[in-house]
């Protein structure tokens, strides 16, 4: 979230969509329910279902499952058609002045570049124009034909409220009234916060949903004021920790990559990553990724870690391919891995096509699981019929089942949607033999070491080298990792400006913040975003103060936010480029002719002053300026465009490109996508209110609540079909069937779209063959083997089913 | 005269009790003070948790028996909303309502185990058996397939055929630990649940 839970409350419009709230995050929900009550705030919910969210909505609408792009575009065509956007925002914060190069263009369906045999873009053409001294070419007035605003303006004029309708089987007159109340908040005293969650990730081009939305919101000026922003409800409590600790294939914590072959120096690492200023007076702030990276690898390495050895650079792995979750299966499908661990998490469940990950598990040497819970992954070897159908004596692989402690049973810290880092306390021991993974991490790790120090082996030399300085190096404790993540000053730190001075900080002191990290070495942090989180005040994830003292909705003594204790993000764009703010509604900081200050932590340097420098507010960005036109950094183009979901019952009413052109497919996987002829009847997959995805079908409370797998039909498809409430049916993909009792519910309503109907199916995701609850099938046998193109998301919210009614199962 | 609550329903053979009490010889002030359960949370511990489900991470209290003396043994009764939290301000949804029957899921692991190949089902062994074989069979597979250059001579240091997938209801101080010790053996399979 660029906001966070609490703010909600100050917004006047909420558009909840991608996501359901009030079931997924009820007790986020609140807020919305606060801003509905004492704020004057409208809920508008657009979602195939007519879910809980819709039910306490002032607007509701239906889309197709995967159309979400096409409603979005429309949304910004009648933004832009009606002059309905914040100007002075959009002119000053924005990137809509640049201009872009001239061999840019968009034509049936594809940008600039396409090259169909390797099913990816050259995307050199999708940057801006710059002058001789490097300078984006702006053009203020708006007027140049090749400026983004116009770019812009023209790519979306494509998508008329008739083509909403017709693509997304939203009404017009619905689509419309969604139009003008979103448009309300192009204003400086008006929000808008958008809510989404994984109905707008799950997708080929989920990524693109959310730079619709981003859009959107530039357009309005609703990033960086109270009730705004662009709001991921995320799922897991620690979702938003692991990415921040980057345990991806190609990532750094703190959003740092992982470096290439072709960098082979630590230089040339960050040459590539130097983000000159592209405009003069910016911040620039990923100038001083240097200071990051090396006082990451300080983290890593310790002492070992020199200015003569790059500071361990070498030891790094490179990483040029993504070896995300779908490829990692993949691998394993075509039996290129041996061995797999997975700590805390149920792939076989949760990955795509049941099938082939059964398969692929089945070609494993070993298979590693730690959980605090008996999963399905764990035990996929055995045999339960046509839910899990495997033959354990046909399948070799060796599997451990390591028994964790539940979150219950340790301390430690989950960062929640709000960034808000918390400390959590121990309350009982775990049961049994169960061990924290950290004990078990450390176990692995010295075990391994140990290994190598004794018989030597492949390249030892990060293993012996990786600083493990705990107190009980068989036992890290979470206070010490803590600090190790915020980070500390190796040698006496001296003020650059007057070395004179007694030292900033002293060596081994906790940082203050990421800004007094270095890049010669004489820092270490784990996790530069996270610094100030445990500084020589103590642990303020543990501050437990639940005061507001602005009534905003900031609590700036409870837990810690990243980065900086900063509750909004980009809150430089609440005020005017004068520093002055938009509104006195939505006030957060403001320059007070010395400094800037306000309710919150200012997301800006403290003290340059807008009267006379004219920096931008997303400090990030080299530009200074967020970005409409998003330039290389999308695999699919600078702009969304909509495509159909890898299964769809429609040809793409937008031209020719059917499908996400360079969403990533893998042999084998194209062939069993389903068509329409087969397949008549678009599926969508959610979560219910009573479960989290495969955990609490281990509780008995939630099982007696929601014992039994179930998929929702309208009353129309089921009297098509004649299928009654209660009925055995079984829905079939071009990759399996699954049985289950139907629903038959007003909630989910035919559509017509491009002219014929279109039947939804809900499916529920919840089901397995462990736990408290019955024995149920599980919506991922049937999903297709395809994921988001720049996230590698895979497409769960809209494939193509049959269905039909079946004799009682026994 | 004392009863509990228990040994009165017995004795009275029906919940619905207040009234007839007296007719069963019992003097209404005794009979009063055994229907009002005794508070079961007057005793115990509490501690600040947050739930584990959802990102809404709803802070929660957790109630165990005991007062972390060493001679008592700390269970876990009960589970509620923490008042004091800016976000739930003590509410809880469904889920995380039941909080106290996955703590105690009749399905929890409770002993490493191990299935061998071809075999039908686990069976409990100790931990250092799986470590030691976990680690084996970990560094015969990175020795056999680590790559310290590309085919083309770049360096590259990476093992890819063993993959790492991390959960994302571990703490941050586990994300880390993790990362460095994942990283340390060259890793490149690495993953977690944020992309699902």
């Amino acid at each position: 979230m660029t906001n966070g839970w609490n703010d909600i409350k100050n917004a006047d419009v909420v558009l909840v969509m991608g996501g359901n709230a009030a079931e997924a995050h009820t007790c986020g929900f609140k807020w919305v329910t606060e801003a509905k009550a004492n704020n004057g705030a409208k809920l508008i919910v657009v979602d195939p279902r007519f879910t809980r969210t819709a039910a306490v909505s002032d607007l509701y609408m239906p889309l197709r499952p995967g159309s979400d792009i096409a409603f979005l575009g429309g949304v910004i065509n009648y933004l832009l058609s009606n002059d309905k956007i914040f100007h002075d925002y959009v002119k000053a914060y924005t990137n809509a002045a640049y201009v872009v190069r001239a061999d840019f263009g968009f034509q049936d369906g594809l940008f600039t570049g396409y090259d169909a045999e390797k099913r990816d873009y050259d995307r050199s053409s999708w940057e801006y124009e710059f002058d001789s001294e490097g300078n984006v070419r702006v053009d203020p007035s708006l007027r140049h034909p090749r400026c983004v605003f116009n770019l812009l303006k023209a790519h979306y004029a494509r998508y008329t409220p008739e083509m909403v309708e017709r693509t997304c089987g939203t009404p017009q007159h619905l689509f419309q009234q969604a139009c003008e109340l979103i448009a309300s908040t192009a204003s400086s005293s008006r929000s808008l916060t958008a809510l989404y969650a994984l109905g707008w990730t799950q997708h080929s081009k989920g990524s693109q949903n959310i730079r619709n939305i981003a859009i959107i919101q530039l357009l309005l000026g609703n990033v960086g004021v109270p009730g705004g922003g662009i709001n991921a409800l995320r799922g897991h409590s620690n979702v938003q920790g692991i990415t921040d600790f980057g345990l991806f294939s190609n990532s750094v914590p703190g959003y740092m990559a992982m470096p290439k072959t072709s960098e082979p120096t630590l230089e040339d690492y960050l040459k590539t990553r130097a983000f000159k200023e592209m405009l003069p007076d910016q911040m620039s702030y990923w100038q001083n990724y240097g200071k990051f990276y090396v006082s990451f690898l300080k983290a890593m390495y310790g002492r070992n870690a020199t200015p003569e050895n790059q500071f361990g650079y070498d030891w790094m792995p490179k990483v040029d391919v993504n070896l995300d979750t779908l490829r990692q299966f993949e691998m394993m499908f075509q039996g290129k891995m041996n061995g797999f661990i997975c700590q805390g998490f149920n792939p076989l469940l949760s990955v795509p096509n049941r099938k082939k990950l059964i398969n692929g598990l089945s070609k494993l040497k070993f298979l590693v699981v730690m959980d605090p819970l008996h999963t399905e992954t764990a035990h996929f070897f055995e045999n339960h019929g046509d839910i899990n159908d495997a033959d354990p004596s046909e399948i070799a692989t060796e599997v451990f089942l390591l028994p964790t402690n539940c979150f219950a049973e340790e301390e430690g810290t989950f960062t929640n949607s709000s960034r808000v880092i918390q400390w959590h306390w121990k309350a009982a021991e775990p049961p049994g033999q169960a061990r924290t993974d950290i004990q078990i991490m450390a176990d692995l790790f010295l075990r391994l070491k140990d290994l190598y120090a004794k018989e030597g082996g492949a390249f030892p030399d990060p293993i012996m080298n990786l600083s493990w300085d705990y107190r009980n190096p068989a036992r890290p404790s979470p206070d010490e990792l803590l600090r190790e993540i915020n980070g500390k000053a190796l040698v006496d730190l001296t003020d650059p400006n007057d070395p004179t001075k007694p030292p900033v900080k002293k060596a081994g002191e906790l940082l203050d913040l990421f800004g007094q990290l270095r890049d010669d070495g004489s820092t270490a942090s784990a996790n530069w975003i996270y610094s100030g989180c445990y500084s020589e005040r103590g642990n303020l994830t543990m501050r437990r103060d639940p005061s507001d003292p602005s009534g905003m909705g900031i609590h700036p003594n409870w837990g810690y936010a990243w980065p900086a204790n900063r509750r909004i993000l980009y809150n430089r764009a609440s005020a005017d480029p004068q520093g002055r703010p938009w509104s006195n509604r939505k006030k957060v900081i403001e320059w007070n002719g010395s400094q800037w200050v306000g309710i919150d932590v200012p997301d800006f340097g403290a003290t340059i002053d807008p009267t006379t420098r004219a920096t931008g507010p997303f400090i990030m960005n080299p530009e200074g300026t967020a970005r409409l036109f998003t330039r290389g950094m999308m695999r699919e183009g600078p702009f969304p465009e909509h495509y159909e979901p890898f299964e769809s019952p429609v040809a793409n009413p937008f031209g020719p490109v059917q499908s996400n052109p360079v969403a990533r497919v893998f042999n084998g996987d194209m062939e069993v996508f389903g068509t329409s002829e087969d397949y008549p009847y678009v599926a969508t997959t959610y979560r219910l209110v009573e479960h989290f995805h495969y955990w609490t079908k281990h509780a008995r409370m939630n099982a007696i609540l929601q014992p039994e797998l179930f998929v929702e039909i309208s009353e129309q498809l089921a009297r098509e079909k004649g299928i009654a409430a209660g009925d055995w049916v079984e829905v079939s993909s071009n990759r399996a069937r699954i049985q289950a009792k139907a629903v038959v519910t007003k909630r989910i309503r035919p559509l017509i779209c491009d002219g014929k109907p279109v039947h939804v199916v809900g499916i529920p995701i919840h089901w397995g063959f462990i736990g408290a609850t019955k024995k149920g099938f599980g919506a991922n046998q049937l999903t297709p083997y395809v994921g988001d193109a720049n996230t590698e998301t895979p497409e769960y919210k809209a494939f193509l089913v049959n269905i039909k009614r079946i004799n009682p199962m026994v | 005269m004392t009863i509990t609550r228990r040994e009165f329903f017995r004795l009275s053979g029906s919940a619905v009790a207040g009234t007839t009490a007296s007719l069963l010889g019992f003097g209404t002030l005794e009979a009063v003070a055994a229907e009002v359960r005794p508070y079961k949370l007057a005793r115990t511990t509490e501690t600040r948790n947050t739930c584990p489900y959802c990102s809404v991470s709803c802070g929660v209290i957790i109630h165990t028996t005991g007062d972390g003396a060493k001679n008592t043994k700390a269970e876990i009764v009960h589970v509620e909303g923490d008042p004091d939290h800016p976000v739930n301000r003590g509410s809880l949804c469904p889920k995380g309502a039941a909080l106290l029957d996955f703590i105690h899921s009749e399905t929890r692991v409770k002993e490493p185990m191990y299935r061998a190949p071809g075999e039908a089902g686990f069976k409990p062994v100790s931990w250092d058996f799986v470590m030691d074989r976990i680690t084996r069979l970990m560094k015969e597979d990175r020795d056999a397939n680590f790559q310290a250059v590309t085919e083309d001579g770049k360096t590259l240091n990476a093992w890819a055929t063993t993959g790492f997938l991390a959960g994302c209801a571990t703490t941050n101080e586990t994300g880390w630990l993790t990362y460095k010790a994942v990283r340390s053996l060259g890793m490149v399979a690495l993953d977690n649940q944020a992309r699902i």
